[in-house]
């Protein structure tokens, strides 16, 4: 078996990996890129629609396009990089163990590694129906790809089960080639993407959004030859007598995306309730040296933002390599984070005491959509940040970037709590505290 | 009437827009209000220039993917430079998927000049290096 020995793994080369391998390389790092696709990349290149960008580049692109610009700068850097190369193991002394065609098994030791193997589609659960599985039936990612990459339409009448981003996209997609987009059935009572698709996408061409519906029945044996929906109440039960029938020959699934991390449980890193690892404010996992950033982390709706978390994670990542590697480990003064009020989660899980002053990245998402609402930090009672938005959906990750004095927090503080309040209601907690 | 105005009007009574400019997302109308166009409901000022915008001359990029001849994959991911009307959307993807391109290719490359005299090019969305 080949041995290798470097400073900084990489697994995963979509933004995620680029970003934080091109900033180790930087930091002095002796880094390698493990990707099993056969290029560079990642999901963003198959996201050949626009939108990319405009955080950081402060320009419109489109996924490819801003990808490509990451990809040159790995290249130029001379960053090492095996293609067609799938990682299997990771142990928890950071030995990887991953496999290719050309050199067949390779073990390698890394000093410090930076996990970002993006995330994958759920489908499970997605149509809980028996009876036959005709062919037909795509996550709405496999339709990208295979539209946007291979050059091949899978269908012709699609009917699309969820609101999220990718399904939205689709079907903007493939009614500009010529196919023929029935509805876009989602079984919430709002939509789970941006309204920015909601409206571009299936607004402008009158794809009829059907709320609190769900798929029921798949018609067709060999192929789908239509669906069955119906209407759902609160609690998602199906309401008799709403059934309605659409001929279609495609269905896609478009009902999210979770963190893909069967390397990361392996290698003993825990995860928290989005399904991404547990990780304090540098982005390291509860194992020493094992950083993780990008959609593994925490599935990000814009790509700048991956971008940003990946930087951060290639520069603590180069630190821990200079600073700390091989040497005693310092307890951690560890200050949990919990997810409160309306808080679906939040990244990081834990804050270093020692970090408190400087500046922290908070990524949330809320439970439900609300008006007029007050992002607060709490140690136990008392209010430590405060900031007041106007409208929040689950679908657009919130950040909160702050310091804080090391006056307002008790040298003793083990948790901070962070919850999204209705404005009335914390004028109510105000009156009675 | 001056030529503005003339472009100013409304082809409906009444029109909704939502803006997609934030993500609050507010529901901007426009109104024949005594043959002027009335717009009100927008949050902030860069929603009414959108709506404006919206009204009287809608405009998207659009992204599609052209045939490449010797390419590492079959198809190229393209765009055009700049946002073009949005009645030509339709058309212009037409004319892209009869059209072949030959690799190598780099991002950025004009594939198409001039698409439909809107003056505005093609462009390629990456690199499309040769089958090996
Ligand atoms: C369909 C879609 C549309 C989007 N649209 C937009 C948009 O309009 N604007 C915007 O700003 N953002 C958008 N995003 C968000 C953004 O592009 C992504 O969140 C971001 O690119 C994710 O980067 P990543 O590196 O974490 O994951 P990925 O790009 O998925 O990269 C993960 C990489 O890891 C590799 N990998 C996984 N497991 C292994 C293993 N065991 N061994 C080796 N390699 C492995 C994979 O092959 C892959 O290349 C979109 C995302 C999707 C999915
Ligand atoms: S009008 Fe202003 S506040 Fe309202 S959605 Fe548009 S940009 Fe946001």
């Amino acid at each position: 078996m080949k041995s290798l020995d470097i400073d900084i793994a990489v697994i995963g080369a979509g933004s995620a990996g680029l970003g934080a391998a091109i900033e180790a390389k930087k930091q002095g790092m002796d880094v390698l890129i493990l990707e099993r696709n056969d290029e560079l990349g990642g999901i963003t290149l198959q996201c050949i629609h626009n939108g990319f960008g405009l955080k950081i580049f402060k320009e419109d692109l489109t996924g490819p396009e801003y990808i490509q610009r990451f990809i040159d700068e790995a290249k130029e850097l001379k960053i090492p990089y095996k293609l067609d190369t799938m990682v299997i193991e990771i142990t928890e002394d950071k030995e990887i163990y991953a496999v290719n065609k050309k050199e067949g098994f390779l073990r390698i030791k890394a000093k410090a590694i930076i996990l970002s193997m993006g995330c994958r589609e759920k489908t499970r659960g997605a149509i809980n129906i028996p009876g036959f599985r005709p062919a037909g039936i795509y996550t709405a990612g496999q339709a990208q790809r295979f539209v946007n990459i291979e050059g091949y339409i899978p269908g012709k009448t699609f009917v699309i089960l969820g609101s999220g981003d990718i399904g939205m996209i689709m079907a903007r997609r493939l009614t500009w080639l010529g196919c023929e987009v029935k509805a876009v059935v989602e079984i919430k009572s709002y939509v789970s993407g941006l309204i920015r698709n909601q409206v571009q996408c299936l607004e402008d061409y009158n794809i009829p959004l059907i709320l609190n519906h769900t798929i029921t029945k798949i018609h067709g044996k060999e192929r789908v030859e239509g669906v069955t929906i119906s209407s759902v109440d609160q609690n998602w039960d199906r309401i008799v007598d709403s059934d309605q029938y659409i001929e279609c020959d495609s269905i896609l699934l478009s009902v999210g995306l979770v963190p893909e991390n069967e390397l990361t449980t392996k290698a003993g890193a825990e995860l928290s309730n989005n399904g991404g690892p547990i990780v304090d404010d540098n982005l390291e996992t509860i194992m020493d040296g094992i950083f993780a950033c990008g959609n593994v982390l925490q599935v990000h709706d814009l790509v700048d933002n991956v971008s940003e978390e990946a930087k951060r994670a290639g520069k603590n990542a180069a630190i821990y390599v200079k600073e700390r590697y091989g040497k005693e480990q310092i307890k951690k003064d560890h200050i949990k984070i919990i997810p409160g009020i309306n808080v679906g989660y939040v990244k990081p899980d834990y804050v270093n005491f020692s970090n408190l002053e400087n500046l922290l990245h908070f990524h949330l998402r809320v439970k439900e959509p609300d008006r007029d609402v007050i992002i607060v930090i709490k140690e136990v009672n008392k209010i430590v940040y405060q900031r007041v938005r106007s409208f929040v959906i689950p679908s657009e990750m919130i950040e909160v970037r702050t310091k804080f004095k090391l006056e307002i927090i008790s040298p003793n503080c083990r948790e901070l709590k962070i919850e999204v309040l209705p404005v009335s209601l914390l004028e109510v907690l105000d009156e009675v505290g | 009437m001056s030529e503005s105005s003339k472009k100013d009007k409304l082809s409906e009574d009444k029109k909704v827009i939502r803006c997609i400019v934030c993500p609050t997302g507010c529901e901007i109308t426009a109104e024949n209000v005594d043959g002027e166009v009335k717009i009100i409901g927008f949050g902030c000022k860069r929603g009414e220039e959108y709506a404006k915008e919206e009204l009287f001359e809608p405009k998207r990029i659009v992204t599609a993917t052209m045939r490449v001849e010797d390419g590492f994959l079959p198809i190229i991911p393209v765009r055009t430079e700049k946002p073009i009307p949005k009645e030509s959307v339709f058309e212009i993807i037409n004319e892209l998927s009869s059209i072949k391109v030959k690799a190598p290719i780099k991002v950025g490359d004009i594939l198409v000049e001039n698409i439909h005299n809107l003056e505005v090019n093609v462009i390629a969305s990456r690199d499309m290096p040769i089958k090996t």
